[in-house]
This record gives C-alpha cells, sequence and structure tokens, in this order.
C-alpha cells in the first residue's frame, strides 16, 4: 500500500529516475577509469619490454574500452540533463557553486575525447609507440580529472565549504579552494578511484581465468590473470584502510548516515556492538536476529573499547536516512571487499607455491568475482546516498526542496521510457562487451576490425593521412 | 574597467549552443536521410563521412547545457522543467542514434534494427530540439524563480512547425554534406534530395519568420523599431542571398557552395533567433543578468574556458581538416 501510494507521488518518482540513470551511469565510468589505467600500463609495459604479448592485450582490451567508453558517453549525456528537468529548484540553487565544478568537468572530458581518444584507438602504426602511449596516459588523465571534478561535487553535497547564500536563497562560493577540496572530498575520490581499480582488476582477472581454465598455456591469459591477481592482493587491502578512513570522516561530518550503516537505532554509552548481521526492524527501531561483537564498533571507529557512540534516538525522526537498505548495501559492499581480499591473499598462496595458472578452483572462483566491483560500486554508492538522506546540500538543503514542479504523470512517463530504453539498449551492448571476453587472446591480436569505420570521437592524426594516401591513388 | 561577464557568457553559450546545431545538424541529417538512401554499402558510406566527428560534435549539447546550469543556473531551472517532455524524448533519440554508431557493425542479421534506431533517433531528436525551440520563441510562463506553465504548454502548432522546420533544415545539411563528402550513388541520391529539402526549407523559415513577430508585441516592437530595424534589413538580405546560392549550386552540379550556403542559413537564421531574444534568455521574463550566477563563479569557470575552449576548437578544426576529402564505404578517405 505504501509502495503504491508513492508511485504517485511525483518526488519518489524523481528519485527513482535519478538513482536508475545514474547507476546505469556509473557502472560504464567506474570501468573505463580503470581499464584506461590498465592499458596506459599495458602500453609502457610493451614499450619497456619490448614483448610483442603486451601489446597483443593492449589491442584485446581496447576493443572493449571503445564500446564502454562510448556507453559512458552516451549515459552520461543524460546526467546533465537530470539536474535540470526533475531537480530545477536544486539546480537554481547550488548552481553558482557546483555549476563551474561540472563546467570544468565537462571541459576536461571534452579535451580528452577530441585530444586523445582518436589516436589511443586508431592510431599505434600511424604516430609511432612513443606518442601513441603519450595518448594512452593522457587518457587516463583524463578519466582521472573526470572522476576528480564529478566526485568533487558529490562531496561538496555530502559536506558543504566554502559558501554563502545570498538574498536569492543561491548557495554561492566565498572559497573555491575549500569549495573543491571539502572535507570528504579526499577520502571519496581515493575510495572511488581504488573502486575502479579493483573493478577492472577483477574483469580482467575473470577474463585471464576464463581462457585459463580452456587453455593453460596461453601466454597473454596467464599475464593477465596474474597481474589482476597482483592488484587484487595489493589494492584490495588499502582499499579496506580508504574505506575505514573515509567512514571515519562520515562519522565527523554525517553522524547519522554512521548510524544507519551499523544499525544503531539506540544510543550506546559505554561502548557499541559491531552488528555483523541481523535484519532492521524500522517499526520498532531495532535490529532482529542481530548477530554482534560487543564493543567492536566503538574499537573501529573510535579507537577505544568503551567510548560512547550516539545511535539514532539522538536524530529527529524526520533528520533519518532510511536505515535498512543502508545497513543492507553496506555490508553487501564489505562482504564483496573481503571476498576480494580473501581471493588476493589465496593468489599470493598459490603464487608461492607455483600453482597460480593451474589450480581450476582458483579461477572459477576468480570468474565469480569477476562483476562484484560493480556491485560493491553500486552498494557503496548505495550507502552513501541514501545515507544522506533526507538532504541533498547535507545539512542546508532537503530532498523534497530540491524537485521540480513537476506533475507525476510526467515523471513516472520519463522513468518508464528510460528504464525500458537502457535495459534494451545497455542490454545490447553489454553484450557485445561481453562477446569478445569470450574469445581468446592470442599472438598479433588485431586492433579495431579494418571494415569497421574510424569512430568514436576520434581524431585521426595528420600522419594518418600520409599512410591512407599512400595506400589509393590520388583523385 | 570591468568586464561584463554575464554578456561575455550569453555569448559563449550562444557561440556553444550555435555550434551544436550546425555541427550536430548535418550528422543528425544524415540519419534523418538514411530511409532514403538503399543498399547496406551505400549506407555503410553515409554512416563513416560522420563516424568520426558525430561524437565531438554531440559534445556541444553537453558544453550548452552544462555551461546553462553553471553560469544562468537560474535559466537553466525555469527552462528545462518547461521542457521536460521534448528534452527527455530528445535524450533518448540521440542514445539510439548514438549507440547505432558502434552496435551497427557487430552484427549483420541485426543490422537493419540499428539502421532504424539510426534514422530514428536522429529524426526524433531533431523534431525534439525543434519543438523546444519553438516553444522557447513562444515564451514559458514564469512566477518568482519558476516555471509556472503547464505539461503540455510545449504543444502548439507554431511549435510543431519549428520541430518540422528543423527536421527539414537538418536534411538540409546532411544532404548538402553528403553531396560534399560522397560520390556516385550516394552523391546522386543527395543531390536529388537536396533539390526537395532545400526549397522545403526556404519556404518553412519564411513561415517561422513570418509568424514569429505575430507571437509577441515585443518581438514585433523589436524587429520594426529604430534602431533594430537596422537589422530586420540586412539579415533577410543574407538569407536570399545565401539561397540564391544553394539553389544555384545545386542546379550548377557544384560540391561545396550548397553545403556552406546551408550553413550560412542556419547561422543567420539563429542570428535572427538572437535579435528576437537578446536581452533576455527566457524570452521576455529574464535577462541574462537576472539569470547570472555571481561573478566569482563567471570568473572561475572562465579562466578554464579561455584556455580549453581554443585549444577545443583549434583540435576540432585538425580533425574536419584530417578527415577531409571523399569518404568510401569501407571507412578510409582518399
Amino acid at each position: 500500500m505504501g509502495l503504491v501510494m508513492d508511485l504517485f507521488d511525483p518526488l519518489v518518482l524523481a528519485r527513482i529516475q535519478f538513482a536508475f540513470t545514474v547507476s546505469f551511469h556509473i557502472i560504464f565510468p567506474a570501468f573505463s577509469i580503470g581499464l584506461a589505467s590498465y592499458l596506459a600500463v599495458l602500453n609502457g609495459l610493451g614499450l619497456w619490454t619490448g614483448r610483442s604479448v603486451f601489446v597483443d592485450l593492449f589491442n584485446y582490451w581496447k576493443k572493449i574500452f571503445a564500446v564502454a567508453f562510448g556507453m559512458g558517453v552516451v549515459s552520461g549525456i543524460v546526467m546533465s540533463y537530470q539536474f535540470g528537468t526533475n531537480w530545477s529548484v536544486f539546480s537554481d540553487k547550488v548552481g553558482p557553486v557546483l555549476g563551474p565544478l561540472m563546467g570544468y568537468e565537462v571541459l576536461s572530458a571534452f579535451f580528452l575525447e577530441a585530444g586523445f581518444l582518436g589516436v589511443m584507438l586508431f592510431g599505434r602504426e600511424r604516430v609511432g609507440p612513443r606518442l601513441h602511449f603519450l595518448a594512452t596516459l593522457m587518457v587516463a588523465f583524463g578519466t582521472f580529472f573526470s572522476a576528480f571534478w564529478i566526485l568533487s561535487v558529490n562531496s561538496w553535497m555530502q559536506t558543504p565549504a566554502g559558501y554563502a547564500i545570498n538574498a536569492n536563497g543561491q548557495f554561492i562560493a566565498t572559497d573555491w579552494w575549500a569549495v573543491v577540496f571539502n572535507p570528504s572530498f579526499p577520502y571519496r575520490l581515493v575510495h572511488m578511484l581504488l573502486a575502479a581499480y579493483l573493478t577492472t582488476a577483477f574483469v580482467v582477472g575473470a577474463v585471464g581465468a576464463l581462457h585459463l581454465l580452456r587453455d593453460r598455456s596461453n601466454q597473454a591469459a596467464r599475464i593477465m590473470f596474474s597481474m589482476a591477481m597482483w592488484m587484487a592482493a595489493i589494492v584490495a587491502p588499502i582499499q579496506i584502510f580508504a574505506g575505514d578512513f573515509h567512514g571515519l570522516n562520515t562519522l565527523e561530518h554525517q553522524p547519522a548516515k554512521v548510524m544507519a550503516m551499523e544499525g544503531h537505532y539506540d544510543s550506546h554509552p559505554d561502548g557499541a556492538p559491531l552488528i555483523l548481521f541481523g535484519i532492521p526492524n524500522p517499526a520498532e527501531k531495532r535490529i532482529d536476529y542481530a548477530i554482534q561483537i560487543p564493543k567492536l564498533s566503538s574499537l573501529i571507529l573510535k579507537h577505544d573499547l568503551n567510548a560512547p557512540l550516539a545511535g539514532l534516538d539522538t536524530i529527529p525522526v524526520d533528520k533519518q536516512p532510511p536505515v535498512a537498505i543502508v545497513f543492507w548495501s553496506f555490508r553487501i559492499m564489505i562482504a564483496i571487499g573481503f571476498a576480494m581480499l580473501g581471493l588476493g591473499i589465496w593468489s599470493l598462496w598459490l603464487r608461492y607455491r607455483g600453482r597460480l595458472y593451474d589450480t581450476p578452483w582458483m579461477h572459477r572462483a576468480a570468474i565469480l568475482l569477476g562483476p562484484s566491483g560493480f556491485i560493491a560500486v553500486l552498494a557503496g554508492w548505495i550507502t552513501t546516498e541514501v545515507g544522506r538522506q533526507p538532504y541533498t546540500v547535507y545539512g542546508l538543503l532537503t530532498t523534497a526542496q530540491s524537485a521540480s514542479p513537476i506533475a507525476a504523470a510526467a515523471v513516472g512517463a520519463s522513468l518508464i521510457a528510460f528504464i525500458v530504453v537502457y535495459f534494451a539498449l545497455f542490454g545490447a551492448g553489454t553484450y557485445y562487451i561481453l562477446r569478445p571476453m569470450n574469445k581468446p587472446p592470442h599472438p598479433h591480436e588485431p586492433g579495431l576490425d579494418p571494415d569497421e569505420p574510424i569512430r568514436a570521437g576520434g581524431i585521426m592524426p595528420a600522419p594518418a593521412m600520409d599512410a591512407a594516401g599512400a595506400l589509393q591513388p590520388a583523385e | 574597467m570591468t568586464l561584463d561577464l554575464p554578456f561575455i557568457w550569453a555569448g559563449l553559450i550562444a557561440f556553444a549552443v550555435l555550434a551544436y546545431v550546425i555541427l550536430d545538424g548535418f550528422d543528425l541529417g544524415v540519419g534523418i536521410l538514411f530511409p532514403f538512401v538503399k543498399g547496406e554499402r551505400n549506407r555503410d558510406e553515409m554512416m563513416n563521412s560522420v563516424a568520426p566527428v558525430w561524437d565531438g560534435n554531440e559534445t556541444w549539447l553537453v558544453l550548452g547545457g552544462g555551461g546553462l546550469f553553471a553560469v544562468f543556473p537560474l535559466a537553466y531551472a525555469i527552462i528545462m522543467p518547461a521542457f521536460y517532455a521534448p528534452i527527455t524524448i530528445m535524450l533518448l533519440g540521440l542514445i539510439f542514434r548514438g549507440v547505432a554508431f558502434e552496435f551497427r557493425w557487430k552484427t549483420k542479421r541485426g543490422q537493419f534494427l540499428w539502421d532504424w534506431a539510426f534514422a530514428g533517433g536522429s529524426t526524433i531528436a531533431a523534431f525534439a530540439q525543434g519543438v523546444a525551440l519553438g516553444a522557447l520563441v513562444q515564451g514559458i510562463p514564469v512566477v518568482g524563480r519558476a516555471y509556472s506553465g503547464g505539461w503540455w504548454d510545449w504543444l502548439t502548432p507554431f511549435s510543431l512547425l519549428t520541430g518540422l522546420a528543423l527536421v527539414i533544415g537538418y536534411a538540409l545539411l546532411g544532404a548538402t554534406w553528403l553531396i560534399w563528402k560522397t560520390e556516385n550513388h550516394v552523391q546522386r541520391r543527395a543531390y536529388d534530395i537536396a533539390f526537395w529539402v532545400a526549397p522545403a526549407t526556404l519556404v518553412l523559415i519564411g513561415l517561422v519568420s513570418a509568424w514569429t513577430p505575430l507571437l509577441n508585441a515585443v518581438y514585433m516592437h523589436k524587429w520594426f523599431s529604430w534602431p533594430h530595424v537596422l537589422l530586420a534589413v540586412p539579415i533577410p538580405a543574407l538569407v536570399l542571398v545565401a539561397a540564391i546560392v544553394l539553389l544555384k549550386g545545386l542546379t550548377e552540379r557544384r560540391e561545396v557552395s550548397p553545403f556552406l550556403a546551408s550553413l550560412s542559413l542556419f547561422v543567420l537564421c539563429f542570428v535572427g533567433l538572437g535579435v528576437s531574444f537578446y536581452p533576455h534568455i527566457v524570452p521576455n521574463s529574464v535577462t541574462i543578468w537576472d539569470a547570472a550566477a555571481p561573478d566569482n563563479s563567471l570568473a572561475f569557470l572562465l579562466v578554464g574556458a579561455v584556455v580549453l575552449v581554443p585549444i577545443i576548437l583549434a583540435y576540432t578544426a585538425y580533425s574536419y581538416w584530417v578527415f577531409r576529402g571523399k569518404v568510401n564505404a569501407v571507412g578510409g578517405y582518399h
């Protein structure tokens, strides 16, 4: 009944629409940020060692990158209009502060696309390996800068700083440095970049594992699996620490979010337990069937077993985030994080024993965890975004105040259209990404299909003309 | 001397929108014309003629939308809800045609589906843009700092006419682009199509121009009072010149002048719109100074724009230079 009623509420529909479109969108950047860096590393290794297998791997993943990047661009165009269509009051109020940051994101993304993507995708033979490596590096930097600005925008909404409010009720910047480097930004940026690297590493690892199961002597598959497992072993523990620091930062600035993550309905004056599992019961304001370790939460969050921790009972009901969603999504993210760590440690052990490439159960586990990074990224974003409710700008502007004055029918109809179109088109796109992954990498891996046109915003460097011109008689 | 930052930014945003309209205009136009040229190889050739540049072209739309949010947040907050349906439809259309560039080459059996996605998405996106433009010209009701109209206000005979005009106009840009960039069968078809859509575009420009001053006394006043009337003469005169160059170029089977003349028509119409709008950004209710973010926001982003926009423009020009010459079906240029 409650849900049915909610579906006629334009605010709820607008929130679902934003959650849907942004969740679909984030999948592609999370992958392409990591993959761009991986491509840069492969290219650099190829240049340094002179081994052709790295070039083969580069060409193998480049084809997948092109499709993923394209879908990220297309789904990103939608995002830049979501703010205006569904969140116009928010746009009016925060535009002066966040608009320029997003403007910088567009400019840097534009610069990347116009400048280097084409060279990276099509240009190796035409500009030579060194310039080609430089272009690949610039693409990786470009994805980094995009992430930098977008995460700065999101972090400012979570922990606003460096602002004043003018006579029109708009936020205006008083200190751009404080706006961009707001208190939660460094933590969120590091956490997200590491998440992108891990996500990509587990996809690469799964593809490597798949081809090792079929042919454990495939040199390219061995290398990609080994590289991915090094990433898992090294980055997964770093990510757990980075997440912990991010959590402490959240405790300082958004304590209600941490209360929901921990499931602490009640305050604990002498040491709070760590609730491992349980079922949140919002009506009774407690966690049913809780499995908990006494005082551990206080130890983790306050580094003191007996430190008091406030619970949601200290927060007015209308300023509390929904507990159940945050509680679950947080646990999903954590569980995946530790599963990744586990696989990383197992890989170290197998490597030490010299059996990394011939332990089928290891490879099956890696395939199982292949998509886990995407789930963890989505779960993490759900935790932080639902956990900051009921605000868009934390403590200053509520979500309800931010929405456009739009009728439920319009929001609902557009939501249905987005859902249908996204599932159909990005479903096909995912198929076109997965299909090449199913083919084994082999020596002399071709680049993009020569029958395909030169596309995806690429710019062919000038020598390309000479090369092409030399092949065909002038008109 | 202090800089009038809102004025500078209005110029920059107007430039971004114009760049979008003429650049994405011809590649949307190629999509609109897809059903009118048969044969897989011919369609490959058409798509290849825009494949290297469409993505960059479309990024101007993000720059225009993102720029509006950054420097004229009030205008962004009023216009976007007012055109909720056309903007959503435009975005969905752009998604369909955008993915078609990638997906069409990944399948043989399903290729006709992506052909339709490309043609349908391009046509729908163009129509929705034209409708939104017409609805903006009509004016939108504003109370306080928000749109106060209904959800179907954008749908009027005038906005349907501008929607149609933009589809036909983009088709003209697409046809003359193909005349320039292709040869043999595709080029011949493009000439045939251009002979139809060129006069149709001119008639539609005339209709929209005649209707616009009747919509609102302010437009009438702007065009037919001193000193604006000084512009009221040269713009239509230049339109006439461009029209003559276009029709003459088509009859004489010239390859470049029809495209340049079509571009000129778009630029002149855009300048005409600018005359009607200025100094408002939301016609007749919100001026560029009302809508502008504070100067420190405008200055902060201007620093980046001054550095990066010229580089982007140089790169764009370079990419068109690199891909100069005729295209053929397998993507090679010669």
